[in-house]
């Protein structure tokens, strides 16, 4: 059946691969002194939430939290014609010095990550960032690539990435679903 | 997702003419716009490039610095234009003197008039977004967005909820886009002030009058208090300020006997001791600084939305021809 969505991370595989990724953040961090993860609206900030709790769980520390709504750092914001929604941007902790870890759903263009690179400057000079995402699908348009992966995925003509998370959906999955035409 | 909005158009003009859905997208955006004016860098590059041209035929100090801040921290250019140092007072008409800032490819205009309707004028002949910041007595749409975001920032909803208006209603742009926007919200709307200074139709407007400050207290659950413009005096409109606030101040003692706390909003500038009592304005329920705080954030959402609909980015937006 062509229109059911394939799975390409089921709850229990979506559950298994954020451990790791938390585990690779740390690695990667040297622990958790001075880090901070800024999830990316909507559903890195669930993501990054996530990751935090595993985190905890594993090391004991509370790792503060932060998010970001790119929207007003996009670069295509003269031709998508109506606004896109306005979401909030939350960065209670002061940057400077910090290991930030951005943390996306899909990383696709590079695009999104060129803006919240933007806008993460616009907040302070952190000593170190880096890039956690759940899914890289390629189809890269800048030179930006991720440090900590979930899946790499082929995304085949037609068809896109979606992440569902149960804060949002009801439930954790990642899908592949046909592009609606516009 | 919730890309289905209807959009805000190309001015903003009143708040006559908008939707409640146009009002809450408006109100929805300033609502994470706030935040930019906290960071230590008040500035995003939404609006870089674009160049928005404040045009004020009558002296304004606040809505002026509100725009402007709000134009800067959206990264947009700006120009402003001053009635008494330009060439509107060698003659130059309204039209001549905005087509003329249009040939140096400006994108918005924020305009102040002391004429009702001279917002609509202007943006029926020019092609850049025009933004009403005050048209006569007519309407004055950011003042009224941003009484509402603070509103809805304190009740959580603005349905519902009973507002009066109270003071010069005749005169005021301001009372009329709160009376506009809030009905369309579906707040319950009354006024209040000497019948002097009530328009004779006002009860068209599907609001309740009182004639007493003290009904209106005891009725509301927020005052927005206007200024009592002091000229309304030497014209015969009220006898004295002594006068005026004895029957119609909002006093501490007043708010006392009300059955609720009432929300007190003022567009300022405030005459202390008319219209308002200090111990009010500076009271635990005046909101009156956030309104101004709101203000800058209202503007900031107005102009990021108007910005995606002038016909170019239209054309743009649906790709190469």
């Amino acid at each position: 059946m062509p229109t059911t969505p394939a799975t390409v991370l089921s709850a229990r595989a979506f559950e298994r691969t954020v451990s790791r990724m938390a585990d690779e953040i740390v690695e990667r961090n040297d622990g958790t002194e001075g880090l901070l993860l800024v999830g990316i609206h909507r559903r890195g900030v669930q993501l990054a939430q996530r990751i935090a709790a595993v985190i905890k769980a594993r090391e004991g520390d509370d790792i503060p939290l932060g998010a970001l709504d790119i929207t007003l750092y996009r670069d295509d914001l003269q031709t998508v014609g109506p606004r896109p929604v306005v979401g909030k941007t939350d960065i209670a902790v002061a940057l400077d010095g910090r290991n930030v870890v951005i943390v996306d759903d899909v990383l696709f263009t590079g695009r999104t990550i060129r803006a919240a690179l933007d806008e993460l400057a616009d907040f302070g000079r952190p000593a170190h960032v880096s890039l956690a995402v759940l899914v890289d699908r390629g189809g890269r348009e800048l030179p930006i690539q991720p440090d900590v992966v979930g899946k790499h995925v082929e995304v085949p003509r037609g068809q896109r990435v979606d992440v569902l998370v149960a804060e949002l959906d009801g439930r954790d999955e990642v899908v592949l679903a046909p592009v609606e035409p516009r | 997702m919730t890309g289905a909005r209807a959009p805000l158009g190309k001015d903003l003009l009143g708040l006559e003419q908008l939707s409640a859905d146009q009002i809450r997208l408006v109100l929805d955006t300033a609502e994470p716009l706030k935040e930019i004016s906290e960071r230590a860098i008040k500035k995003v590059p939404t609006l870089r490039g674009a160049t928005v041209v404040n045009l004020f035929f009558e002296p304004s100090t606040r809505t002026r610095i509100s725009f402007e801040f709000a134009e800067k921290r959206m990264s947009a250019d700006t120009v402003n234009v001053a009635v008494a140092a330009s060439s509107v007072t060698k003659g130059e008409t309204l039209v001549d003197t905005a087509r003329n800032l249009e040939a140096m490819r400006i994108d918005m205009v924020v305009i102040r008039h002391s004429a009702s309707g001279a917002a609509h004028f202007l943006a029926e002949r020019i092609e850049s977004n025009v933004i009403n910041a005050g048209d006569g007595m007519h309407e004055h749409p950011t003042q009224g967005l941003l009484d509402l975001l603070t509103l809805r920032d304190h009740f959580g909803a603005i349905a519902g909820k009973r507002v009066c208006i109270c003071g010069d209603v005749l005169h005021s742009r301001v009372a009329r886009s709160n009376i506009w926007g809030l009905r369309k919200l579906g707040a319950e709307v009354a006024v209040c002030g000497p019948r002097s200074l009530l328009p004779s139709a006002i009860g068209e407007m599907g609001v309740t009058v009182f004639d007493r400050i003290e009904q209106a207290i005891e009725w509301a659950d927020a005052l927005n208090v206007l200024r009592l413009q002091l000229e309304r005096m030497h014209a015969g409109y009220i006898p004295s300020l002594r006068e005026y606030n004895r029957v119609f101040g909002v006093t501490r003692e007043r708010l006392a006997r009300a059955p609720r706390d009432v929300l007190i909003l003022h567009p300022g500038p405030m005459n202390r001791g008319v219209e308002i009592d200090s111990d009010v304005a500076d009271g635990p329920h005046s909101v009156i600084l956030d309104q101004v705080t709101n203000g800058v954030a209202i503007r900031m959402a107005v102009l990021y939305l108007l910005a995606g609909h002038t016909p170019a980015l239209a054309d743009a937006a649906k790709g190469p021809a």
